[in-house]
């Protein structure tokens, strides 16, 4: 039941207000791509690079994944790899499934 | 150990084998490892919503709407784009914030504070229910509905229900959640037992239901 810190997790207070200031700042500028409508490549880069920054300081800070042991780090964060597959999967064939709507449904419209 | 094992037969020997001690987390409270365990499969819950709502904003043949003006608020005048989103984002990890610090002096035994706080983190918590409550009022007044709306693609309702009726109904439960754990905190519980490893659970749903929120967030509103 101890860890290296003693009982539980013990960190500094303001390490956690360090990184609650740090997603304040994230959360106002991804807020900001949508506020200057920035569009195509950029638009879609920054909001993926705050999106990710944001999870995985909430993660590793304040879900204390930083501090866990490695059997359980993997064992919660390897499983989620399998998602990207069925992302990857849904976006190849997406043309088919519009190029289908179209010939199928497109006259109604 | 032999003889208890032999002792035991049927349902009471799969419990005993599944119980007998060989942990794989070391250091790790059990009831820890099952809240991640849990969590992983809410990941998958939320992602298969996720996927379905990319394919079908991939796939539909009616634009979708544009959520930058269907979110959009009225303040004294001006229409400003996702403003209340904005304000519930801020709020939800404002919430993240005051549970972390919970949880620290939950371990410092500072069971006033850590109970004060987890008060303060469902407060929060119940407001941003109450302003999706607001926002769902707004978009069914505009005749938004799961089978169709006036602005574009039918899947848009379908997708927007179903997605942030899901987070909200996560993060209600986690209201629940933490007054109930604020009050067995603060009635000193934890002491008697000699832990306070249930805070850091706690903790652990609630930043996960923060951690949902920054993709659909990203995803949903933004892009």
């Amino acid at each position: 039941m101890n860890t290296e810190h003693g009982e539980g997790q013990q960190h500094p207070i303001g390490l956690y207000l360090k990184i609650w200031l740090l997603l304040f700042v994230l959360s106002t500028l991804s807020y900001m791509v949508d506020y200057y409508q920035l569009e195509g490549y950029l638009r879609w880069t920054l909001i993926i690079v705050f999106m990710l920054l944001k999870a995985g300081l909430i993660v590793a800070v304040f879900m204390h994944m930083l501090w866990e042991r490695l059997a359980l780090i993997y064992a919660i964060l390897v499983p989620p790899l399998c998602l990207l597959v069925l992302v990857g999967l849904m976006a190849v064939e997406a043309d088919y499934t519009f190029l289908s709507r179209v010939i199928y449904f497109g006259q109604e419209g | 150990m032999n003889t208890q094992q032999q002792a035991v037969s049927g349902w009471d020997s799969v419990s005993a084998d599944w119980s007998s001690d060989k942990d794989a987390f070391k250091r790790v409270p059990w009831g820890k490892a099952m809240m991640w365990i849990f969590l992983l499969s809410d990941t998958f819950i939320f992602t298969c919503f996720l996927t379905s709502y990319m394919k079908v904003r991939m796939t539909t043949t009616e634009p979708w709407p544009i959520p930058s003006e269907v979110f959009a608020l009225t303040i004294a005048g001006q229409s400003i784009p996702l403003i209340l989103i904005a304000i519930m984002t801020f709020i939800l990890i404002t919430s993240s914030g005051t549970m972390a610090m919970a949880v620290n002096f939950g371990y410092r035994r500072d069971k006033k504070k850590a109970a004060l706080l987890m008060l303060v983190t469902a407060l929060l918590g119940a407001s941003f229910v109450g302003m999706q409550a607001f926002e769902w009022t707004k978009l069914i007044e505009d005749g938004v509905r799961p089978w169709g709306n006036p602005m574009g693609a039918a899947q848009f309702g379908a997708s927007f229900f179903m997605i942030t009726g899901f987070h909200g109904l996560h993060v209600s439960i986690g209201v629940i959640y933490l007054l109930v754990v604020a009050h067995k905190v603060q009635r000193g519980d934890y002491d008697r037992q000699g832990k306070y490893d249930i805070v850091e659970i706690t903790g652990l749903y609630w930043h996960f239901v923060d951690l949902v929120w920054v993709f659909i967030f990203a995803f949903f509103y933004l892009w």
